[in-house]
């Protein structure tokens, strides 16, 4: 049982490893050598970026000139966070099949994203979400709204990571805890302030090209192991497993139906709501290169995580029976979220380990550089631009605000950081994603597909949405019982999505319907023009000129 | 967009066309998608005992459903983006240059 909760812990956010179960960790000097090296390489690319980064469009959207393949790798990159590559590597580790689940739901999404959502939100919007609501809702409600619910998003996603990369940085590099935070810190702030998103979009592409070649190498070198054949490697990890053939079947990790089934619609539709995500599409020329960009990030985030699959299965045989790897307990040394770095080492030796370990790294970085620029958006376009001043600011002065807010997000980002070390904060994901599901995904979709839905249907469904997820994750087993306390759980789930998502749709209903006035009836005229553009990319926002 | 432009945009039947090819398109992949994923989910919340069933050597039945699910959201994104990029972009910009 210790071992699933470490790794449910682990999956949540990027490295909750137990330092408590880690011998204090030695330098590790290869380890430093190469995430030196990648420091180098992404603040040349920075200084580079900030030169290029001139206006407000190049600041937000790097200047709409992103290929659809280069999109769709800073979107796998974003993706294959070191939750995932850590995280799912070790819960395959501990529950065997039921790590497949959040693999799996995590790519799902991407689908659903391109068939209902990615060719209309780049024909729509400019440079964050609330463009696209704005476009003929109210611009002050909407975008009020939309800028809390994407920050509270971003403030969750972030503050996992961070606390994940000071612990995981602690293992890997034997860096205190709170130097660690504040190179996450500091380094993500000089890539966004400097490089804008042109710089964050490419220290993501960079880091997903390293880390897709380093799994790849340590998922082949796996099957050689086994003489490539699956069943080798399935009939090892049973032999190995404390739980034996229990890992081939589903219920190690997930016992409750309902739970499951939630957290299955907070992966899926969480990803269409999450701000960083949505605003990549923006970053790219026109629709094509859109839908171009989501089969790229499919494909490379269904290929990685049958990489991680692997990886973790072929480790509970290579790692959980080596001595050098687990104490005589059983338990994996540095904790749970170490088991992809054993196997790096125990197919690669001290080098492999050491770059594995310097892109996992750089994978925390890279994410937070891009959760960070989302927070800007909201803060700087949305709340200050145009609502504070209701438009009439100047480009400089907007991309001055934006700067101010990524280094107050940053240094809120090393705050948070430090003060949530010692926490449980393995719900913050999983709650970042049902309020990306319940907030933004149904106020963004209805926007585009119901002529009726009015300012106050969205602004009440959103807000429905997001109180109902954050209040329902706030009375589950993850805080209630674990972070608060408490004896039982009022509500029994996991996932609060399966509920909150509804609600967010039923307020955006409800809200639409009741007391309709001449506003309401003045957004639906505005609904057809909002409907050609979505379709043909006419009045789209163009590629600025480079 | 002005309402003239709209309305020439929405005489067009170029427009008609578009929409009616891309909304059945987009909505056929996207229900065949959430079957496809939502009956996975299902089978391993209310019957992990028929996943646990052994396929090949110690290979359970979960595990080629798993991958199918993966390969299929692969394939049906692939499906979109040929149809897209060929159909759909020819009559976009057939539109794009009737309403310059």
């Amino acid at each position: 049982m210790r071992r699933l909760g470490l790794a449910a812990a682990a999956l949540a956010l990027p490295g909750v490893a137990r330092a408590a179960d880690a011998a204090p960790p030695a330098e590790n000097f290869t380890a430093i050598a190469m995430f030196g090296v990648f420091v180098a390489l992404t603040l040349g690319i920075t200084y580079w970026a900030s030169r290029r980064t001139r206006s407000a469009a190049d600041f937000y959207a790097a200047g709409g000139g992103i290929t659809g393949l280069q999109n769709g790798m800073a979107i796998a990159g974003d993706f294959m966070s070191a939750a995932s590559f850590l995280g799912i590597s070790a819960m395959v580790y501990t529950a065997g099949f039921d790590g497949l689940l959040y693999s799996i739901g995590f790519l799902v999404g991407w689908p659903i994203m391109m068939f209902l959502m990615a060719e209309r939100m780049r024909n729509l919007g400019k440079y964050s979400l609330a463009d696209v609501t704005s476009y003929r809702l109210s611009p002050g409600p909407v975008r009020t709204m939309s800028a809390i619910s994407s920050l509270v998003v971003v403030a969750f996603y972030l503050i996992a990571q961070m606390v994940g990369a000071g612990q995981l940085i602690q293992l890997l590099f034997g860096l205190p805890y709170a130097y660690a935070v504040v190179i996450v810190g500091v380094l993500m702030i000089l890539y966004v302030t400097l490089g804008g998103m042109l710089a964050t979009t490419w220290v993501q592409i960079i880091k997903a090209g390293l880390l897709l070649l380093g799994a790849s190498y340590m998922a082949v070198m796996a099957l050689a192991h086994f003489g490539f054949s699956l069943n080798t490697m399935f009939a090892a990890a049973v032999a190995a497993h404390a739980k034996h053939a229990a890992i081939l079947t589903p219920g190690l990790q997930f016992k409750n139906p309902i739970s499951t089934l939630s957290l299955g619609v907070a992966l899926m539709f969480g990803t269409a709501g999450l701000p960083h995500i949505l605003m990549r599409f923006f970053t790219v020329r026109d629709a094509k290169a859109a839908r171009t960009s989501v089969f790229w990030a499919t494909s490379f985030i269904g290929y990685f995580y049958i990489l991680t699959f692997i990886i973790g299965f072929a480790a509970i045989s290579m790692v959980g029976s080596n001595p050098l790897y687990v104490l005589a307990t059983g338990a994996v040394r540095g904790g749970g979220n170490m088991v992809a770095i054993h196997l790096a080492h125990a197919v690669g030796g001290d080098i492999l380990k050491g770059f594995v370990s310097a892109v996992a790294f750089a994978t925390i970085l890279a994410v937070v550089a891009g959760l960070t620029l989302a927070g800007a958006t909201a803060v700087s376009h949305d709340l200050y631009a145009n609502v504070f001043r209701r438009g009439r600011t100047t480009e400089g002065t907007e991309m001055r605000v934006s700067r101010i807010a990524s280094v107050a997000l940053g240094v809120l980002a090393i705050a948070l950081g430090l003060a949530f070390e010692k926490q449980n904060v393995a719900y913050m994901v999983g709650l970042a994603f049902a309020v990306a599901a319940s907030a933004n995904f149904p106020v963004l979709l209805l926007n585009m597909y119901w002529k009726r839905l009015d300012t106050k249907g969205a602004v009440l469904g959103g807000s429905l949405g997001l109180v109902s997820a954050v209040a329902l994750t706030v009375l589950s087993p993850g805080i209630w019982v674990k972070v608060l306390g408490f004896h039982a759980a009022i509500f029994p789930y996991d996932s609060p999505a399966l509920f909150s998502m509804p609600l967010g749709f039923l307020g955006c209903y409800v809200g639409s319907l009741i007391g309709r006035g001449r506003q309401a009836e003045a957004e639906a005229g505005r609904f057809e023009a909002l409907y050609i553009r979505s379709q043909t990319g006419l009045g789209a926002e163009g590629a600025a000129s480079h | 967009m002005d309402d003239i432009t709209c309305a020439q945009v929405r005489a067009n039947p170029d427009f008609a066309e578009l929409e009616r090819q891309r909304g059945r398109l987009g909505w056929t992949l996207a229900i065949i998608m959430l079957a496809v994923y939502f009956g996975f989910v299902l089978l391993v919340a209310f019957a992990p005992g028929l996943m646990g069933t052994p396929v090949a050597g110690v290979i359970t039945l979960g595990f080629p459903l798993g991958l199918f699910v993966i390969v299929s959201a692969i394939a049906l994104t692939g499906v979109y983006v040929v149809r897209a990029n060929g159909r759909f972009d020819a009559m976009t910009s057939r539109i794009a240059r009737a309403n310059p």
